[in-house]
Parts: structure tokens; sequence; C-alpha cells
């Protein structure tokens, strides 16, 4: 039970730290950006090659993933999504959809379709005892790479001036602009982060199950994006308490339930908690006015 | 013609439509009598006419009701998979009579399963109803998954997650194998059948928008709070375009599983929805004819760009971002129409000087 538990709250730390991407680019610029998913994916391939191919040590493959990622996000956001912020919500949905399946089929055609062997990075490191439950390193680092990442984006969000600029954006774009904010500065940052913490997430993904292929990221991608539903879109700390419950919910389900059902019993969740709270676990409950 | 003239602006629309699709079955059925058709092109008739049902039933929730709706693929998938049951079960009967009560059973019980999913769904709006409802196609293609139905004489035997609780007679034959899917279906759907049902869900759509309830429907649309205050109830109106939207998505799935031998749950998935929504933003929201269009063109667009093989994901996808890049950027919109004003005037000159 408690090493259920344990590789539950492992398998969430990732779906978190990829549900943040989706929760601060929503917050800022309210969009569902559906190719958050393909930059982890991105993120698994450039850290896969940059070990394999020009055998570069664990921690530098994983910088160069979280560079290309962050580049990408920039380079996604300028070319696809800024032109169309006066658009509908749905024209942008559409084009992030068209970003996710160019994504997808570019990295088929450069990496190809077959499956890569992901390397196991923790190789050199033993599993920890604790309280009867053996721990691996990969949960170790995961949980670890979880709490400094929502600690530090907690702590850039309230403390620099930056990151109060980046509420004050989310909260109204408008009055931000009066106030000598840089809107577009501001929005670009948001997928830069979100992007990096993607390569981030896409290393941890590819370390739990070490499949490497153009789709990886999507499913954990749409996982993720309903956990930060799940925790309440916008909100940094729920998207952290709806990966980590997806995440138990998920490895309880496959291990006492059914592996087939696991995927139907997540959203099955979800449903019930959108209906009781429909903003989520930590949304804010907006009032309707006439 | 007299009639044409007198009709209003939505009936001459409807008009067109069904003109539309008249003209593309009269095109495409003489195209096959002649032989002068690609065999894959031939094979993916009634695949088209199924995505333009999907499209045009997508577009009563999305463009007519104002939801966004990320799960059609559930619906269709639920007709589908009735439908092969309810084939399989009348395999004395004549093949038209087949076809028409499993497309008939299939849509109502794909109208069952909209109802029930819009109880919840529809309490919740924006995002979070998107969100939802593709929860819910996942649920669906989950639960088909684990799904195992098998045909002996004394009737069906369902089994849930376990091929082996079917309890079947020996020589009984399991039809849907849970993940390997439905297997040995009969195919049974011909084109006119599909383009009739197509006119059919026309019809059924086009009238119901140009009625009081289709009004009302749009009226919760555009204002709910306004429309609430003059009686309407939003539940009842958004629960009747969504109900009749998941029948129509059921009939399609019908005719398309009866098109094909072997059909797994994982053929209507996430990608399947998104597909159908990007038909109907393509079209235009609440535009029937375009919806039909895009359908049509998308369908065809990737098997025509065959020639470049790898290449054509990508184009696709580039072109989907182009086509929304220019068509809702202000700047870009203005620029093109320039663009194609300047060339107009070039091509007239060009030909003056002949």
């Amino acid at each position: 039970m408690l090493a259920h538990l344990i590789n539950g709250i492992s398998l969430g730390s990732i779906y978190a730290i990829i549900a943040l991407g989706y929760t601060m680019v929503y917050g800022i610029a309210k969009m569902l950006n559906f190719a958050h998913g393909d930059v982890i994916m991105v993120g698994g391939y450039i850290s896969f090659y940059s070990m394999t191919l020009l055998g570069l040590p664990v921690p530098i493959a994983i910088l160069a993933a979280v560079f290309v990622c962050t580049a990408l996000g920039i380079v996604v956001e300028r070319l696809a999504y800024k032109p169309l912020r006066a658009a509908t919500s749905l024209a942008v949905l559409i084009t992030a959809i068209g970003m996710s399946y160019f994504l997808q089929n570019a990295a088929l055609l450069i990496w190809d379709a077959n499956p890569k062997a992901y390397p196991n990075i923790f190789k050199n490191f033993e599993a920890v005892e604790f309280a009867g439950a053996r721990i691996s390193p990969f949960a170790i680092v995961a949980i670890a790479a979880n709490l400094v990442i929502m600690i530090a984006l907690t702590l850039f969000t309230t403390r620099t001036k930056v990151g109060k600029a980046m509420r004050a954006v989310s909260e109204d774009k408008g009055a931000a602009t009066l106030m000598g904010i840089n809107v577009n500065f501001t929005i670009s940052l948001t997928f830069a982060i979100g992007s990096g913490l993607a390569a981030i997430a896409g290393v941890l993904l590819c370390t739990a199950y070490p499949t490497l292929m153009p789709t990886t990221g999507s499913m954990p991608g749409i996982k993720a994006f309903t956990a930060a539903v799940f925790g309440g879109i916008g909100s940094i700390p729920g998207a952290m308490i709806g990966g980590i419950l997806l995440g138990i919910i998920e490895i309880l389900a496959r291990a006492y339930i059914s592996s087939e059902l696991a995927d139907a019993i997540v959203f099955g969740v979800l449903i019930v908690v959108l209906i009781f709270r429909p903003t989520g676990l930590l949304g804010k409950q907006v009032h309707e006015k006439v | 013609m007299n009639i044409y003239k007198n009709a209003s602006v939505a009936s001459k629309k409807a008009f067109l439509n069904y003109a539309i699709v008249i003209l593309f079955f009269v095109v495409f059925q003489t195209l096959v009598n002649t032989g002068s058709i690609t065999s894959a092109l031939k094979g993916q008739l009634i695949p088209i006419v199924c995505y333009m049902i999907m499209a045009v039933s997508l577009n009563l929730v999305v463009g007519i009701s104002g939801e966004l709706s990320l799960g059609h693929a559930g619906f269709m998938s639920v007709g589908a998979f009735t439908a092969v049951i309810v084939s399989a079960l009348m395999s004395g009967a004549s093949n038209s009579s087949r076809l028409f009560v499993s497309i008939l059973v299939g849509a109502a019980i794909a109208a069952l399963a909209g109802f029930l999913i819009g109880i919840p769904v529809l309490r919740l709006n924006g995002d979070y109803l998107a969100i939802v409802t593709l929860a819910f196609g996942e649920i669906i293609k989950n639960i088909l998954n684990c799904l195992y139905v098998g045909i002996d004489d004394k009737g069906v035997h369902f089994a849930f997650n376990n091929p082996n609780a079917l309890g079947m007679d020996p020589l009984g034959k399991e039809i849907i194998k849970g993940p390997m899917g439905a297997v040995g279906i009969k195919k049974i759907a011909t084109f006119p059948a599909a383009v009739i049902l197509l006119l059919v869900v026309l019809i059924i759509i086009q009238n119901l928008v140009n009625s009081r309830t289709g009004r009302a429907i749009m009226a919760i649309r555009d204002n709910r709070i306004a429309a609430e205050s003059m009686g309407l109830s939003p539940m009842k109106y958004k629960m009747l375009a969504f109900t009749v939207s998941a029948s129509m998505a059921g009939a399609a799935g019908a005719i398309y599983a009866l098109n094909i031998s072997t059909l797994v749950p994982k053929k209507f998935d996430f990608n399947t929805s998104i597909l159908v929504l990007v038909f109907v933003v393509l079209g235009g929201i609440g535009n029937m004819t375009g919806s039909l269009i895009a359908a049509g063109v998308l369908v065809v667009l990737p098997e025509l760009l065959r020639k470049f093989s790898d290449y054509r994901m990508l184009v696709y996808a580039i072109v989907l971002i182009l086509v929304m890049l220019v068509t809702n950027n202000e700047k870009l919109k203005g620029r093109l129409d320039t663009f194609v004003k300047k060339l107009g005037m070039r091509i007239s000159k060009g030909g003056r000087k002949k």
C-alpha cells in the first residue's frame, strides 16, 4: 500500500510539473495550450540524444533539453499564438491543436516512429528503505523536483517584480498595460517557464516509462491538463494538489481495480469533482453579475 | 423556382445544403459507375459522408448551442458498436432492413448516452464543460476497450473485462473482443444509404435551427441570463441540442462501422473528436454549408497529399495553423485581401493586353 502510494506521488509529481505549464499559460493567456504535451516529448528526445549520441552527462543533457524547450516555447508563442491575441478562444484552441499535430509529425520525420529505449539515469543510485517500503531514487528525485519547483514558482510570483507583473496580467490585461507592464514580454516569459518545466517533466516521464515515441507526450499532457482543472485552473498550488491526487488515484486504480480502466476512473473522479466544485478544488468562485 | 424566390434567407441556405449534398452524390455516383475513380477514393466515400454527418451534428452543439464539446467521437463509437451488435443479431434479415434498424438503434442508444452524459456536463460552462466532454469521450473509449460480446443460439452475451465470463455455447461467436474491437462485421453500408442519412440529418438540424426551439437555443447561447428571464429553461434546450447531436453522431458511427470489417475502440479517441471539431471551426462555426465542405475537403486532403507521403500530416498541420492565422488575425486578413485584389487586377490587366 505504502509502495503504491509513493509510486502514485512520484507519478503525480510529474503530472504536477506538466500541469503547472498548463495552469500558468491558462491563467495568463486564457488559452488551452494543447501543444504543451508535445513539448514534453521534444524534451524527452533532446535529453535522449544528448545522452546517447553526444554522450553528455545527465545534468548537462537535462539543461540542454530545458534550453531547447524554452526556446521552442517562445518561438511557438511568437509564431502561432501572438497573432491571435484578439481572436476567439476557439480559434486559439484549434491553432494549438494544429501546433500539436505539427510537433508530433515533425518529430516523426526527424526522429522516426521507432520507440527509443530511454536510458535509466539513476542506475548508479540505490533504492532507500523507508518504513518497510523501498523508495526508488527516481521517486525521491521526482518528488523533490516537484517541491523545489513549486516553492520557487510561488516565491517568483509573489516576491519578484516580473512575477508580480505576471499575476497582474492574468488578473486584468488592460489595467496591467496601463500600469506600464509589458504584456507581450510577460506572456512570452510564461510560455518560456512552462516549456522549460515541460522539459524537466519530459526527462522524468521518460525515466518512469522508458519508451520514447513522437506520441509520448499527448496522453500525459491530457491527464496533466485534467489535473490542472481538477486543482482549479490558474492556481499554482492547485496544479500541485491536482497532479499528485491524480497520480495517486491512477496508481491505486491500476493496482486494485483494473489497469484497463485506470484512465476511465481518473476521468470519472475529475467529473465528480467538477460537478460538486465547478471551478476545481482551489479555483476561484466567480459570481455571476447581470 | 417560384418557391425558391419566395423562400426566406434561412430556407434558401437550407436548400443550398441539400443541393450540395445531392450534387456531391450525383457526381461521385457517376464516377463510381463509370469506374473513373481511384479505389482509394472510392473507399473513402462512406467515411466522407460519415464525417460530414459528424461535422454538422457537432456544429449543432458548438455553433448553435455554443458549447465546446471535445468528446463527440465517444457518441460515434456508442452508435458504431451498438450497430455491430444489432446487425449481427439480424443476420437472417435483408441487408437494407438490417442497415436501417442498426442505424436506428445505434442512434437511439447514442441519444440515451448523450442524455445521461448531458445531465452532469451541461451544468458546467466554458472550458470546464469542454474538459468534461473530453473526459467522457475517454471513459467511453476505455469502457468499450473492456467490453466483450458474443452471440450464440440463446442470444447475446455480455462480459466486462474478462472474455472467459461470456458463458457461451461452444458454437457461439465472439463479435466484440475488448481492445481487439469488433471483428467480422458484414459490410452492408452503401454510399446511397449514407447520403440519404446525411440528408435526413440535415433536414432535422435545419428545421430545428429555424424553429421556435432553435431560436430559443440560440437566444440562450447569446445571452443566457436574458433568455432565462424570458422564461426559457437553459438546461432543457441545451439538453435537446446535445441529445439530438449525440444521436446523429451515433447514426454516423453506425453506418461507419457497417462499412468496414474490423473496428477497434481506439479509432474513436480524442484525436477523432478534435478532427471533427477542426472541420466545424474551419468551415465556420454555426455554418452548416461550411461544415459539409470542410469535412469533405479535409478527409480527402491527406489522400491527395499522398504524393508527399511522409510530409502529408506535417503539411496538414501547417495548412491548419496558417488558415487559422489568416482568418483570425486582422492584419494578415487585410494583407491577404489587398494581395487578392492586386492579383485580380494583374490578371484582368493581363487579359486586356491580349
